[in-house]
């Protein structure tokens, strides 16, 4: 018995087998932590409303990823009594099942962005992009005036879906054959709707999200983003405190 | 090079490493930290029986202990409401006229509210209420919409424009933009307004607009400009601006017509926290 105790100087003198070894062990963490996630079922809830991004919100989500907003605000409402009472039902891991990659954060400089669809109006969006102290006096954001200024990029929409589709997105063929229609579509409250609808469902958010009727600006696609964030859950149907809802 | 040997003055075994002389000894692992590692392992098996841990085929190890984070959450919910208990009961079952007749309720409901405003009202109508360009002034007894207490009550419900069904709504047309009137009609028109407001202004050019507003304006701002609450319509002839009161602002308005929107809020708050945020807005403007 006290021999094998002083076997380790066989691992620790050769580098090439304490590297295996190490690697060995490790990867017990993943098999163990991150493996399972992907063939249990029960990992994500069976919620009703949960869609893909529309084109237009898949495009914000990126000026929200290219600009960093992850460094400062987190997408993540623990479920802790103060989180719940300040932003609203926790967050379910059906809500990121489509983000790739998750937008989760672990920063919260600013407030957390899980639920903030709906709470603001487009205008104060807006106002609050292009000069945050204007509505926040105590806010410490920088401005990004400049989204206003952009045109949204739209030429590479399609190719956004179907790379989306590569990790496991539900994007259907006719929404990639469509994703410039509809992209167009959403940000004008004016042109038809109901094949935007039909694909990405009723409540899709149609309007002019930036005031700037003339222009699709990326503060377009941003604001879309932020305005269906936390909103897709239907929980009137959810039963939070159901056995298989529990974790 | 690797030759172990006994080092003669503490008389442990070296590695048989040696640099430039120096040697180094094979000292075993302090005692503490070897059997605080290996409580750590006890303590992990204890809590793998306790708690939830392992993964398996189509679930989890639950543990003995049947811990959830979210029942957990949702108990010490339950328990922030017994605590709020009698004040949040009585909320929920008094009227709003009610709770402002009765001192201490009020004062419960203020204190609710107050709270709950500078969370989330506060965003767009600032800290105290007073709030800015394009987000209505809380404060003073002007309304865009019924200022009534069970008026305000249902905007903070339904929103204006908040795209929710019942939503307040009304739309002002952007007169220039869409091409309803020419500029030059525009440009009377912001005259018209100025001169109703206070008194300034080319009064040739207001009366030159006064047809075109009975045509255009007067149905929502009423034939003598002042406004109408049932539709959100501004009074024109108070010295309140929402989206300023400048010559420019004014023309700018009524080119681009801007419709402001306040989100729902029935979703987001429960009942007593509705009537206490209207409680208390309603008690900051003055109460009309």
């Amino acid at each position: 018995m006290k021999n094998i105790w002083k076997k380790h100087g066989v691992l620790e003198r050769r580098s090439i087998l304490l590297t295996v070894a190490i690697l060995l062990v490790v990867s017990v963490g993943g098999l163990v932590e991150i493996a399972p996630l992907f063939y249990l079922e029960s990992t994500i809830e069976k919620v009703k409303g949960v869609r893909p991004y529309t084109p237009l919100e898949l495009a914000g989500r990126d000026v929200y990823i290219r600009e960093g907003c992850y460094n400062c605000h987190s997408q993540m409402i623990r479920p802790l009594r103060d989180e719940v009472e300040r932003y609203g039902h926790y967050s379910l891991a059906a809500e990121s099942m489509y983000d790739h990659p998750f937008q989760w954060g672990s920063k919260r400089t600013g407030p957390d962005l899980a639920r903030v669809g709906g709470k603001y109006s487009d205008d104060w969006h807006r106002d609050h992009l292009i000069d945050p102290r204007s509505v926040v006096p105590e806010s410490v954001m920088p401005p990004y005036a400049f989204l206003s200024g952009r045109e949204l990029e739209t030429k590479d929409v399609q190719a956004k879906l179907a790379a989306m589709t590569k990790v496991g997105v539900p994007y259907t063929q006719d929404m990639i054959d469509n994703a410039k229609a509809d992209l167009m579509t959403q940000a004008d409250p004016f042109a038809p709707s109901r094949d935007l609808k039909a694909r990405y469902g009723e409540a899709v958010l149609q309007r002019d999200f930036d005031g700037d009727p003339a222009r699709l600006t990326e503060m377009d696609a941003l604001i879309a983003y932020m305005q269906m964030l936390g909103t897709l859950v239907d929980f009137s149907t959810y039963e939070a405190e159901a056995p298989e809802n529990l974790r | 090079m690797s030759k172990r040997e006994t080092d003669e003055v503490t008389g442990v075994e070296t590695t048989g490493h040696e640099w430039d002389g120096i040697r180094e000894l094979d000292n075993p692992l302090p005692r503490w930290w070897l059997w605080v590692f290996y409580a750590s392992v006890a303590f992990a098996i204890v809590y793998w029986v306790l708690m939830p841990a392992w993964p398996g085929i189509n679930g989890y190890t639950k543990g003995v202990m049947g811990h959830s984070d979210r029942a957990q959450v949702a108990q010490q919910l339950q328990t922030l409401r017994e605590l709020r208990g009698e004040g949040a009961a009585r909320l929920t079952n008094a009227t709003l006229q009610e709770i402002e007749a009765d001192p201490d309720l009020q004062q419960y409901a203020l204190a609710v509210g107050q709270s709950v405003f500078g969370d989330n009202c506060a965003t767009c109508h600032g800290v105290g209420g007073a709030g800015a360009k394009g987000y209505p002034n809380l404060l003073d007894d002007i309304w865009l919409w019924d200022g009534t207490l069970d008026g305000i009550h249902h905007t903070l419900k339904v929103g204006v424009r908040a795209g929710v069904e019942g939503t307040r709504f009304s739309q002002m047309p952007a007169f220039g933009r869409d091409q309803l009137l020419t500029s030059a009609q525009v440009n009377d028109l912001t005259e018209l307004v100025m001169v109703l407001s206070r008194g300034e202004g080319d009064r040739e050019a207001a009366d030159r607009a006064r047809p075109v507003f009975a045509d255009q304006c007067a149905s929502c701002h009423g034939v003598t400009g002042l406004g109408d609450p049932t539709q959100g319509a501004p009074n024109l002839t108070d010295a309140e601006w929402l989206y300023g009161a400048s010559r420019e602002e004014i023309r700018t308005q009524i080119w681009f017509g801007r419709n402001g929107v306040m989100p729902a809020w029935a979703g987001r708050f429960d009942d007593e926290t509705l009537k206490a945020l209207a409680v208390y807005v309603h008690a900051n403007a003055g109460g009309r």
